[in-house]
This record gives C-alpha cells, sequence and structure tokens, in this order.
C-alpha cells in the first residue's frame, strides 16, 4: 500500500510538473524563419499572394475569419458572431469592439469596408479581388463603374453586413491575407510597404530587407494575455543547407525541412523528438493536355496512373516526406474521401489499357517540368523507366518554375508537372476542373465531364454543408476516375522546431503561416 | 588629372548603354512573366493578372517600354518594383550599403591576405611556404562559394560557436565575417598567385639585377624596385576583382541572408520583376565601372609613365 502511495505521489508529481512545463510563459523571444526565398516582397500584405510574405502577414494583420487548424475550417476572427438569412446570401457580423490598430485606433465596420473596397481597385489589380469579388457589388467598383461596395452596409460601428453572390462559406474567401484589414490613415501615408500598421498580436519594429523583420507584442492585442511573446524575429532564410547549421547551432527556432534534410533529422534521436509534420493542401500531379491525341483518351491517361511505381517514388526520392494522392481533394479538405484507394501499380493492366486505347506499341509525349526536387525533373527522370516500360516514351523539356505556369495557363503543352494548390475550400477547388472555368483560369487539362459539372453546379446551390461535401465527394471521384492527371503525392510539409517553442499548430493550408500569438517559448530558449 | 577622369568617365557611357539595352531586352524576351510567378500554386486569376499587366505596363508594344524605360533612366528613375509596388531607388538603396561593406570586406581579407602571401612565395620561390601557399591558392580558387559558406558555418558558428551562422545583426564585424571571407577566399586565392607571378617577373628583370650589382641591399631592392613595378598588375587584378565581387556576391549574401543587393536580384529574377534586375544589374555594372575607372587613376598615380589617349 505504501508503495503503492509513493508511485501516485510520484506520478502526481509528473503530471504536475507537466502542467506546468505547458502553461505559457510570458516574454522571450521568437525567431522563426521565412524559407521561401531571399527577401519579402511587399509588407503591404493586400499586394502580395505569396506564402513567404504571409508568415509576417500573421503576426502584424488579422482578418475576418481565421483557419482553425484543428478543425479545419474557416472560423470568425475579427467578429464575435454572424447571422446568415435563409438564402444563404446575406450575411450580418456582429464585429468585435476590442480590436485596435497599432495606432491605437479601435477598428470598425468601416475599416472593413474600405480594405474589401481598396482591395477592388480595379487599377492595381491586388490579388485579394479573386475572394472580394464574392460580394455583391464587388466587380462594379473594379471595373470602375461604382465607388461603393453595394453588397457592403455599415449597420453601426461593430455591425456590418455582407451579400454574397454565391451560397459558399465566405470564411473561406476573407481568411487570406490578400484581405486583411487595413487601417485607412495609415495606408494613405504613403510608406505602408515600409512601415505597416496592423491589428495582429505584433506590432512592427523594422525589416532589414533580405535578412529579417523585428516585431515586438501589441499591448492591446484583443485576446486577453497573448501574444505571450515580447518580441518574434522572423528571419528571411532561402538556404535549407544555411537553415540547417542556424538550427542545429541553436540560431533559429524553426525550420522548414526538405527531404533530404527530412532523413537527417529523423535520424537524429534529439531532432526527431521535435519535428511537426502535416499533409498541405497541395496536390502534386502530371496534368495531361486532351489536344495531344493520346491524351484525350481516359484509357491512356489511367494506363499511366497505373504504370507508375507512385508508392516507391515517394519512398525512394521524395523520402516519404509526402503522402500518395488517393483523388485531388486533399487530405485536409472537408470533402476528402478517406474511402478512396489510389491507382494500383500495374503494369500489366497499363498495357492493356493501352493496347484498349489503340496504342499497343506507346507513344512520344513531351513532359514540361520545373527543377523542383519534390515534383520537378528529379521525379520525371524517376518515372521515365516506368513509362518506358509499358512503351511511352517521354521526351522531358525543363523550364523555370516561373514558366511552367505560364505554360499551363496557355496550354502550350502535352504534359507538366506541377503543385496545385487544392485547397482548403473543396468547392472552389474542384471548379477548376468545371467545364465553364477557362483554361486560364486554372482548368489546365480542360477537362469536360457533363456529370462532374451538374455535381459541382448541385454542390454550389445547396447551404446544407454536408450534403454539398457528398455532391463534392461524388464530383471528385469523377475526377479520380476520369484521370485528367497522374495523381502522385499531397506535400507532406514538416517543420523542425526547438524544444524550447512550443504552441505550434499544424496549419493545413501552409505551416509557416503561424497564428504567433499562440506560440511561447520556454526559459530555456537561448533569445534573450 | 582632371582632364583624365573626364575622359575615362565619358569612356564609360557607351558601356552604359549597352548594357541598359542588352538588360532591357533581354527581359522582354524571356518567357515567364510577373504576372504568372507566383509561388506553389498560389496563381492570380485571369482578371487580375490582366489588370496588373496593364497596370505594370506589359502590355505596351516593345520600343514604347523600351523609351519609357530610357526616358525615367535619364531622370535618375529605375521604375517601380512589379513586387513591392515600390521605387526601385529606395529598394536599392536600402541594400547599397550592406553589400558595399561586404565586397569592401571581402576584398580588404583579400589583399592583406592574399598580397603578401604571393609576396613570400615568390621571394622563396620552392620553399615549403611557396608551396603552401600557392597550394592553398589554387584550392581557394576552386572552392564553390556555396560550399564554402556552409562550411565556414559549420565550423565557426555550429562547431566552435564563435561566430552567428547568418544574418546581418547590427551590420557589425561578427555578422560580417563569415560572409566576407566566403566571398574573399577566391580574389584572395587570385591575387595571391598574381602577386606571385608579378613580383617573379620583377625579380628577374634586368634593372633588379643591375640594382643589386650595384650594391642595393635585398630589402630596398624589394621595397624600392620590385614592389612599385608589380605593383601595376596587382593593381589592375584588385580592379577587376573589386568590380566583379558585387556581382559574385549574390551566392554568399542569399546563403547568410545578408541584406545586398544579390538576394534582391535573386527574388526578382525568379519573379520577373523586370524594373528590380534592371535596376539592380545597372547598379552592380555602375560599381564595376567605377572601381574600374579609379583602378586606371591608380596607374597613373603608382607610374606616371602611363598615358592614355
Amino acid at each position: 500500500m505504501k508503495k503503492l502511495a509513493v508511485m501516485a505521489t510520484a506520478l502526481a508529481l509528473v503530471l504536475g510538473a507537466g502542467a506546468e512545463a505547458q502553461t505559457p510563459r510570458k516574454g522571450g523571444t521568437i525567431r522563426m524563419t521565412a524559407p521561401y526565398g531571399a527577401s519579402l516582397s511587399s509588407l503591404d500584405i493586400h499586394t502580395t499572394p505569396r506564402a513567404q510574405d504571409e508568415i509576417v502577414g500573421k503576426a502584424l494583420h488579422r482578418t475576418l475569419y481565421n483557419w482553425d487548424t484543428v478543425a479545419n475550417k474557416p472560423v470568425l476572427e475579427l467578429a464575435r458572431e454572424v447571422a446568415v438569412s435563409g438564402d444563404g446570401f446575406v450575411h450580418t457580423y456582429k464585429l468585435r469592439d476590442d480590436a485596435f490598430f497599432h495606432n491605437g485606433r479601435r477598428m470598425t465596420a468601416d475599416d472593413i469596408i474600405w480594405s474589401y473596397t481598396r482591395v477592388m481597385d480595379g487599377s492595381k489589380g491586388y490579388p485579394g479581388a479573386r475572394n472580394v469579388r464574392l460580394i455583391k457589388g464587388a466587380i462594379d467598383v473594379e471595373k470602375g463603374q461604382a465607388k461603393e461596395i453595394a453588397g457592403l452596409r455599415k449597420i453601426d460601428d461593430f455591425t456590418l453586413e455582407m451579400t454574397i453572390t454565391e451560397r459558399v462559406d465566405p470564411g473561406f474567401y476573407f481568411m487570406g491575407g490578400t484581405t486583411s484589414i487595413l487601417p485607412r490613415e495609415e495606408v494613405e501615408k504613403g510608406t505602408f510597404a515600409s512601415n505597416p500598421v496592423g491589428l495582429g498580436p505584433f506590432k512592427f519594429v523594422e525589416h532589414v530587407p533580405g535578412s529579417r523583420v523585428v516585431l515586438t507584442r501589441w499591448e492591446k492585442f484583443y485576446k486577453p494575455g497573448q501574444p505571450y511573446a515580447d518580441r518574434l524575429i522572423i528571419l528571411i532564410m532561402g538556404e535549407a543547407a544555411a537553415r540547417d547549421v542556424a538550427f542545429r547551432s541553436k540560431e533559429i527556432d524553426t525550420s522548414i525541412l526538405g527531404p533530404a534534410q527530412y532523413v537527417a533529422y529523423q535520424a537524429d534521436p534529439e531532432l526527431k523528438k521535435h519535428i511537426l509534420e502535416v499533409a498541405e493542401v497541395f496536390t502534386r500531379n502530371m496534368g495531361m493536355n486532351p489536344a495531344f491525341k493520346p491524351f484525350s483518351d481516359k484509357r491512356v491517361r489511367q494506363a499511366i496512373n497505373h504504370a507508375i511505381d507512385t508508392d516507391l517514388i515517394i519512398k525512394r526520392l521524395v523520402k516519404d516526406k509526402a503522402y500518395r494522392a488517393t483523388s485531388w481533394l486533399p487530405m485536409a479538405s472537408p470533402a476528402y474521401d478517406k474511402t478512396m484507394k489510389p491507382y494500383a501499380f500495374d503494369p500489366e493492366k497499363a498495357k492493356k489499357l493501352l493496347a484498349e486505347a489503340g496504342y499497343k506499341d506507346g507513344f512520344e509525349f513531351e513532359w514540361t517540368t520545373s527543377q523542383n526536387e519534390s515534383w520537378g525533373l528529379p521525379i520525371v527522370e524517376a518515372v521515365i523507366p516506368y513509362l518506358s516500360r509499358v512503351g511511352i516514351k517521354v521526351k522531358p523539356k525543363l523550364v523555370e518554375a516561373a514558366v511552367l505556369t505560364e505554360t499551363a495557363m496557355k496550354g502550350d503543352f502535352q504534359a507538366y508537372i506541377i503543385s496545385n494548390l487544392t485547397g482548403p475550400d473543396s468547392l472552389a477547388t474542384l471548379k477548376c476542373y468545371h467545364s465553364k472555368t477557362p483554361r486560364t483560369a486554372c482548368n489546365y487539362t480542360s477537362f469536360n465531364n457533363p456529370e462532374f459539372d451538374k455535381l459541382l453546379d448541385e454542390a454550389g446551390q445547396t447551404s446544407d454543408m454536408a450534403r454539398r461535401n457528398d455532391l463534392l465527394k461524388k464530383a471528385n471521384a469523377i475526377l479520380y476516375e476520369e484521370a485528367p492527371v497522374w495523381f502522385f503525392n499531397y506535400n507532406k510539409a514538416v517543420m523542425a522546431y526547438q524544444p524550447w517553442l512550443h504552441g505550434l499548430q499544424a496549419n493545413a493550408t501552409e505551416l509557416t503561416h503561424q497564428y504567433v500569438e499562440n506560440l511561447w517559448v520556454d526559459e530555456t530558449s537561448p533569445a534573450k | 588629372m582632371p582632364l583624365l577622369i573626364l575622359r575615362r568617365l565619358g569612356n564609360t557611357i557607351p558601356t552604359i548603354v549597352a548594357v541598359v539595352l542588352v538588360i532591357f531586352t533581354l527581359f522582354s524576351v524571356i518567357p515567364g512573366s510577373f504576372t504568372s510567378a507566383g509561388d506553389d500554386g498560389r496563381m492570380l486569376d485571369p482578371a487580375v493578372m490582366e489588370r496588373m499587366r496593364k497596370e505594370l505596363g506589359l502590355d505596351d508594344p516593345l520600343p514604347t517600354r523600351f523609351v519609357n524605360y530610357v526616358g525615367s533612366l535619364a531622370v535618375g528613375d529605375l521604375g517601380t518594383s512589379f513586387r513591392t509596388r515600390e521605387p526601385v531607388t529606395k529598394l536599392i538603396a536600402a541594400r547599397l550599403w550592406p553589400s558595399l561593406k561586404l565586397t569592401m570586406a571581402a576584398m580588404l581579407f583579400a589583399i592583406l591576405l592574399g598580397v603578401p602571401l604571393g609576396f613570400v612565395a615568390a621571394l622563396k620561390p620552392g620553399s615549403t611556404i611557396d608551396l603552401v601557399s600557392m597550394v592553398g591558392a589554387v584550392s581557394g580558387l576552386s572552392l564553390p562559394k556555396f560550399w564554402l559558406g556552409l562550411m565556414l558555418m559549420y565550423l565557426f558558428a555550429l562547431v566552435l560557436g564563435w561566430l552567428p551562422s547568418f544574418g546581418y545583426g547590427e551590420g557589425g564585424l561578427r555578422h560580417l565575417t563569415l560572409p566576407a571571407v566566403a566571398l574573399g577566399v577566391s580574389p584572395m586565392a587570385l591575387l595571391a598567385r598574381t602577386t606571385r607571378a608579378a613580383v617573379l617577373d620583377v625579380l628577374n628583370a634586368d634593372f633588379v639585377r643591375t640594382a643589386r650589382s650595384k650594391g642595393m641591399n635585398e630589402y630596398r631592392v624589394v621595397t624600392w624596385h620590385v614592389v612599385r613595378n608589380a605593383l601595376v598588375l596587382v593593381l589592375t587584378t584588385i580592379g577587376l576583382q573589386f568590380g566583379s565581387l558585387m556581382g559574385q556576391a549574390v551566392v554568399v549574401e542569399k546563403l547568410f541572408s545578408w541584406p545586398g543587393l544579390g538576394s534582391l536580384l535573386v527574388d526578382s529574377v525568379f519573379q520577373r520583376d523586370i524594373p528590380a534586375v534592371q535596376g539592380s544589374i545597372l547598379v552592380i555594372v555602375l560599381f564595376f565601372l567605377v572601381i574600374n575607372t579609379l583602378v586606371d587613376i591608380a596607374y597613373v598615380i603608382i607610374d606616371p609613365r602611363i598615358r592614355y589617349g
């Protein structure tokens, strides 16, 4: 009995210590990295759609909605509640009355109206326009036919009515940094890009271009007690090898890992304890152009999916830093169907399908690719022998990443390999394959299937989310069956973090986009 | 002297014009554009792209764009960055000093180490020191900057913990040392080899033999005759290396997160931010020309016999 009591006491102490260790500590400095390039484009978040810039944007700014990284859905951020009309078009928001810009002014409905109107300035081509266009009358502003967005109405300082044109969840449209709520008076000073002011948990201190952004805690942030850290430094480090050294020498708190580093970190007993993984909403695929005769036949496209040992390529070449794609929609999508099985590696079936399609002796195609290590030339080179075994010859055509998208949009390809953003909004993602969507928008493979269109149209009309997801699952299954692409993988984003950093979120929309108010460092952090 | 400076400056004008023309033409014909160079599928939608193309003037005919560009250049306007929507002059101004600082530090490292090493090696040809310094020089020339930078990071930051592995800090010596060494090793090696060759050449010259036969002591022979005569070739190498170092700094700046022109140039190229690319290259070329003009002037000071036609 005594022994039991001692054990119980010891257990209580351990649990107590654990609970204490998890209590966020106030103060300290967090040192995150911005890994996607050697610089930031702009600190005026309305002007840039780059993931790199939004790393800073998440600390400086706030949007009407945010992404709930646990529930995997958009949630209200700058509003406390929303009432939706019976037809699903009118959304009335009760805004927070405790959100203050970093200049001390309280945010009101006017700020949201002004920010969205700014984004719709047609002469500027702001990237967020594609989202705000959802609001009734926004297109008129974009075209210069109106000065105000008709679908936005201020009821009082903290009540905003928004009328949208489609029966969709506006959360997906108003959670990205390009629709951040900005203070008009600061933007109009003309120096906003070098001296940004926002509603976020940290306020701007300095930007050393190509090196770092330093931010300090915003005392009037609306979440009580947050942010925890006194300072946030975002270090711009585009080179993976340099990040590796800096991480190991404890100069940075987070580092995004590539395939080679992923293997090395997993092999290290200490480093592997602090790795965060998430299936991001990116689908890597090889798009096939139906204008190229062999690819106009579904059986050929399916044969390609059967001919490649995708699992082996993911294991050996991508070093398991990806999840096998089992459809177009990625795992974090609300309409992802867990029961779907990937195309089996079956070269005999591939040969049979090719023979049925009239390509018994195979054919040759040109495959446009970038240098990307996870979805570029190395993958193409690994696939070539598999396709060769079923009689298909591949001629790789190397282009720069900046050229790849343009190639896809122009239809100037027989096949291309790319990583497509495929979420988190399942409806918007699948709309890319609606026959009415032009190639220049995102229907790169000119997909056209009446049954798919019908399901998608129906999904767009219903406001019952469960039914919508069912319809989208069916549409996704048709897409998989039709195989306009070789379904390769979903990106597995991997972040290494130091043991003293806590509160990281597995954000499937982009792992580097952290809601930094939740992060904290314990006393073992070497950063002052 | 003022006439010489004016003449040298005048000679740079055709070079600048040619560079402007080449950069403009190249970036007008290469595939890919800013509006479609989104990252990881975060593409802009066609309507936005259309408007951006108009706003950025990308829809104008090539000759119109060139005339506009040259017209702006004539008044010192390098245009507006597609990415940041800020004046390119502002972007460059923010990065010029860190780039200059890195380039100068690298060159200083190269001169302080390379020139004495070359001298010593030449004065003791065939000796151990000659062998070691020349092996070092060849190695220094053949080491890729990226790899060398990583090794320096690994050794001095991770293993020894003496220096930070990356970043700008407050711009002080602690952060400057590793990138400067990574950038300076290659010119240091070249300078060592050049100095050795130049000094050996002079040491075998008739006037040195005459000076020695007249009984002049070796110290005076070296300092009075050898150094001055070898310096012209060494100075040429310094000038060429110094001028091109800012362009070479691209890799080092990116590796060490150094906020110079190099990292601006790299991202601008990948994202087809043509005004920023044109502006950055132009500044690098101007730097090269300025340094070489200064070297030309230095020739005249060192050796008054040199005259330019």
